[in-house]
């Protein structure tokens, strides 16, 4: 491929060295497990977990004459996918053979895609931020292909003294490998295009994302240069199974390759492995190592090909994706750009969200996700999945807010007791007495009383009128905090006869 | 009893269904024949006495009936590049010691489904990589036919030598083989007997070993004409195991034979009267003309200009896709194992014992020509050659051509471990000079004998198709065959 330099240097993603500022490079190989009940070429099941090699058929196994047959579903994810990366489709694509000998590679070789894949070039649009001032910026990252390919199984070194155990569940599920330009140039960048390569896939069900299951994992490209100068020789870290890895594995890489540079030295192009454990890249092998493929097309597979039709008919049925998703939230529901970004960010928490907000006050709706929900989750440690209160639930809560039953403060108290003990929060209020007191004569009588027991700071707030607040604060108090705040304050201000 | 292994498999299904035999004679009397040849000939690599017995009774069970397939009760015997359940299959190699697959083929289970019965698994050429049966693990196949005066053994051809020798030498009724560069066709016409090739997609691949993916067919050696029709409709399919076999009408390609082929137009490609060629060689054409033309056919001479490319680019494309197919026969999961002290001499050592010389040879070339460096050179160009011969006979074919008449082969079957062709493999490869343009186009051809060179060895023609028009094959072929007559060996053994 042909690198085009496609950013101007900023300031403020250099990282300085000792002889001035230094630029990174940054481009990213995701292989996303593709969302299939069926491997790529065989029938053999793709679920998680099951014993080793249980999900394994004789195409897997790479039997005498056996040969591959595409899933289909694969194909309509890649192209899915490809449509939620604004992609070129491309309506005829070609399967190669990858060839090299492994015992988790039974074929001898790879069914992959290598010079007609079937997505071409497309775009991310990753924010990154907040910065001090709360701000995102957005960076528009370049995609350059995606391929269909196979994933080999999996090498067991450290279950037999002197012999190497082969699952080969995994052998023969469909990956896309998602081909981004060299357009990032700092980690938080690359951390963000993960982040929304990852929303993307789960918005579109076509990959869960979960990268601790392995079903993404990212080769990071990683290189340097004086700002705005030639692109540097790059090194390839593999298989970085977390967003976080990928940060560090960066951060770590570019250094180290600075420090070479500076000391006069050369960059070696080679492959490496980030250690998690020790936080460093180490060497995996060198260009000369690396191998020859010898990719041809696969004999045993016809080109792919498709017509518009058929893409249109998978675009038609297209959710709505995270940009768009944000940029309604923004313009018909009012939601500030940091609250639809957090939103969206995860296609749960959106899906959670619009549950709630559905026929109520998007903003009110989206402070208790955000502030409540989400600040409880993250207290508990617990992802949207498995949040304890429930999207009707929660509803129900602003609802009661809404309507005017039960103040701001109680709806606090009650969403804890939901959180902790479940329950229709409509009931709880009922039974537990957290209705609002919404009973003028009630709430005049605990007025009286309160002005009454304090004449001196009744006398006080005729004078000087913010004086008010304390007295509501009393009424509050006295009334358990079912009293209505506004109504409270009403009250306190024509008695004291204070008028604004 | 012996008298019943000289039945074709259209007389056979005549007695059959009128039940003047049953398939358990008719089997017990191919079995007792293996017994007591096979030795001689070397022609089956595991003969299946219990399964044949219980398939046969079976048959007669269904033909007392009055129920069966096309093909019921008849006794077959299977390549070893054929995947047969619980049964041999090693495609002669060493590397594949001991396996026994889980599946069956689709073109056997298609066989099965029709009624035949299997005999046992037929030697070839390693990996079907060969055109004399000599490098097949299991030793050479000797050919039932022999020069007059001389007891030199000679080669039934290859790949599918077992196939040819059996069939001839009466050891089955007919034989499934395939043909990637001529493996059907060559031995056919060394052995006298009937092979077709059909067009690329017309049978299943699946459970077949693969040599070269794009070019391996499957097809039938029989002892006539008929036989091969009977047999192609039963082995034909489309699979959707398969993605290369085409979705289109099995016919009924037995209805073709008899067929007046007058105002047929018939090629006869100038390319193909190569250098050295014999004389017999010529004459045998000649005489493969004039039978067409007194039978009303119309001879047109046409050129099919980049043959002379197609047996280079075929040893470019066919080991390159070789090179990869055999990439599993690593001593991981299946078959031979030589124990090493990592996993790549394990590989090495594996790998090593258990491929032969000429398989060795393929993967050296196929891995070669793939190379980074060399891939746009040779693979690139070989493909771009392929397309070329494509469009050769597309033109012909174009121009009205219906049939293209050929010689199948440069000469008679030579002899076992023959010094010319075992010192220079390219000698050996020349072999399949008329055989391979086919395959590269992906073309139905068929080997029909035609008459005896000077030695008393069988000669064949060689008939070229239109794609999926195997039927104007059988029914040219067989006015050949009309005229020729049938080729028998005597018999000596």
């Amino acid at each position: 491929m042909t690198l085009i330099d496609t950013r101007t240097p900023d300031p403020k993603r250099l990282i300085p060295g000792a002889t001035g500022d230094w630029e990174i490079i940054i481009g990213l190989e995701v292989h996303a497990q593709v969302t299939s009940n069926a491997k790529l070429f065989s029938g053999a099941s793709t679920s998680f977990g099951a014993e080793p090699n249980a999900n394994v058929s004789l195409v897997d196994a790479a039997m005498p004459g056996m040969l591959p047959v595409i899933n289909e579903e694969c194909v309509k994810q890649a192209i899915r996918t490809g449509l939620g990366l604004k992609a070129q489709i491309n309506h005829k694509s070609v399967f190669d053979r990858k060839n090299y000998f492994y015992p988790d590679l039974p074929q001898g070789y790879q069914i992959s895609q290598f010079k007609q894949p079937i997505v071409g070039e497309g775009k991310i649009t990753i924010s990154v931020g907040p910065d001090r001032k709360g701000e995102f910026e957005d960076v528009e990252i370049g995609i350059e292909r995606l391929h269909l390919e196979q994933d080999a199984g999996k090498s067991i070194h450290d279950q037999h003294p002197t012999m190497s155990y082969v699952d080969l569940n995994r052998s023969g599920v469909a990956l896309m490998e998602i081909v981004s330009k060299p357009d990032m140039r700092s980690a938080d960048e690359a951390k963000a295009y993960v982040t929304k390569l990852r929303t993307i896939v789960r918005y579109l069900g076509t990959c869960d994302g979960n990268m601790d299951e392995g079903s993404m994992r990212a080769d990071v490209n990683v290189s340097v240069r004086k700002p705005g100068g030639e692109f540097g020789t790059r090194c390839e870290i593999k298989n970085v199974n977390s967003i976080r890895f990928v940060g560090q594995a960066i951060e770590y890489e570019a250094r180290r390759q600075i420090a070479i540079l500076e000391d006069g030295g050369k960059i070696d192009q080679e492959t490496r492995l980030f250690d998690p454990n020790k936080g460093e890249t180490r060497s995996m092998r060198s260009k000369e190592e690396a191998h020859d493929y010898r990719y041809f097309p696969d004999p045993d597979l016809l080109p792919l090909e498709f017509d518009q039709a058929y893409v249109d008919e998978l675009a038609k049925d297209l959710p709505e994706l995270p940009d768009d998703k944000k940029a309604r939230l923004i313009s018909s529901l009012g939601l500030s750009v940091y609250d639809a970004s957090i939103l969206v960010s995860e296609k749960a928490i959106a899906d959670y969200f619009e549950k709630v907000a559905a026929g109520r006050d998007g903003k009110l709706a989206a402070n208790w996700v955000i502030n409540d929900l989400l600040g409880a989750l993250n207290k508990a440690g617990k992802d949207i999945e498995n949040a304890p209160v429930s999207p009707d639930q929660l509803g129900a809560v602003v609802d009661l807010i809404r309507e005017g039953t039960i103040s701001g403060k109680i709806a606090k108290d009650l969403f804890e007791i939901v959180w902790n003990e479940g329950g229709d929060p409509r009931a709880l209020v009922e039974s537990r007495g957290m209705k609002q007191v919404t009973d003028t004569g009630a709430i005049e009588k605990a007025v009286d009383e309160v002005i009454a027991a304090n004449p001196d700071k009744a006398e006080q707030a005729r004078a000087k009128p913010s004086m008010a607040g304390w007295f509501v604060g009393q009424v509050m108090k006295a009334t358990g905090g079912k009293a209505n705040p506004q109504a409270v304050n009403d009250l306190i201000k024509a008695k004291l006869g204070i008028v604004e | 009893m012996s008298d019943l292994t000289k039945l074709t498999i259209s007389e056979a299904r005549e007695k059959l269904r009128s039940k003047d035999i049953s398939s358990v004679e008719l089997t017990d009397a191919y079995l007792g024949a293996i017994d007591a040849a096979n030795q001689t000939f070397n022609a089956y690599v595991a003969v299946t006495h219990d399964k044949a017995r219980d398939m046969a009774k079976a048959s007669d069970y269904k033909l007392a009936n009055g129920e069966g397939g096309a093909l019921e009760g008849i006794p077959l015997g299977i390549k070893d590049l054929f995947g047969t359940e619980g049964v041999h299959t090693q495609a002669c190699s060493h590397v594949l010691d001991g396996f026994k697959p889980r599946y069956e083929s689709t073109v056997t289970a298609n066989l099965w489904a029709d009624g035949a019965v299997m005999l046992g698994k037929l030697n070839m050429d390693e990996f079907a990589m060969g055109s004399s049966n000599e490098t097949s693990y299991y030793g050479a196949v000797v050919n039932p036919w022999r020069a007059g005066g001389s007891n030199r053994q000679l080669v039934p051809g290859g790949s599918s030598g077992g196939s040819a020798a059996a069939v001839s030498s009466w050891l089955c009724a007919g034989a499934t083989a395939t043909d990637t560069g001529g493996s059907i066709r060559q031995p056919a016409a060394f052995t006298g007997t009937v092979g077709i090739k059909p067009t690329y997609g017309r049978v299943s691949r699946w459970g077949v070993v693969a040599f070269a993916s794009s070019l391996d067919q499957a097809g039938p050696i029989t002892r006539d004409v008929r036989d091969a029709a009977i047999m192609l409709k039963s082995m034909a399919s489309v699979d959707p195991k398969d993605t290369t076999s085409v979705d289109l009408p099995v016919p009924d390609y037995e209805a073709a034979i008899g067929r007046p082929i007058k105002g047929m137009k018939v090629g006869i490609p100038k390319e193909y009267r190569v250098d050295g060629m014999p004389e017999e060689i010529e004459v045998l054409w000649q005489k493969g003309i004039a039978w067409l033309k007194d039978a009303g056919a119309e001879i047109v001479d046409i050129s099919l200009p980049h043959t002379k490319y197609a047996l280079p680019a075929y040893y470019i494309v066919a080991p390159a896709e070789a090179s990869s197919n055999l990439a599993r026969y690593d001593g991981v999961r299946y078959g031979l194992r030589v124990p090493g002290k990592d996993i790549t001499d394990m590989y090495e050592q594996t790998r090593a014992a258990g491929f032969g010389r000429e398989v060795k040879r393929r993967i050296m070339i196929g891995t070669y020509v793939l190379s980074a460096g060399y891939y746009d050179a040779y693979y690139l160009q070989a493909q771009k050659v392929r397309t070329l011969i494509k469009k050769d006979f597309e033109d012909v074919f174009a121009a009205g051509v219906d049939v293209i008449l050929t010689p199948a082969t440069p000469s008679a079957a030579f002899g076992i471990a023959d010094q010319d062709m075992a010192s220079d493999p390219v000698k050996m490869y020349l072999n399949d000079i008329f055989t391979v343009t086919v395959n590269m186009a992906g073309l139905p051809g068929i080997a029909v004998p035609a008459g005896l060179d000077a030695h008393g060895l069988p000669l064949g023609l060689q008939l070229i198709g239109r794609p999926f028009d195997e039927e104007t094959l059988f029914q040219t072929a067989h006015v050949i065959e009309q005229a020729a007559g049938r080729f028998e060996p005597e018999k000596w053994w």
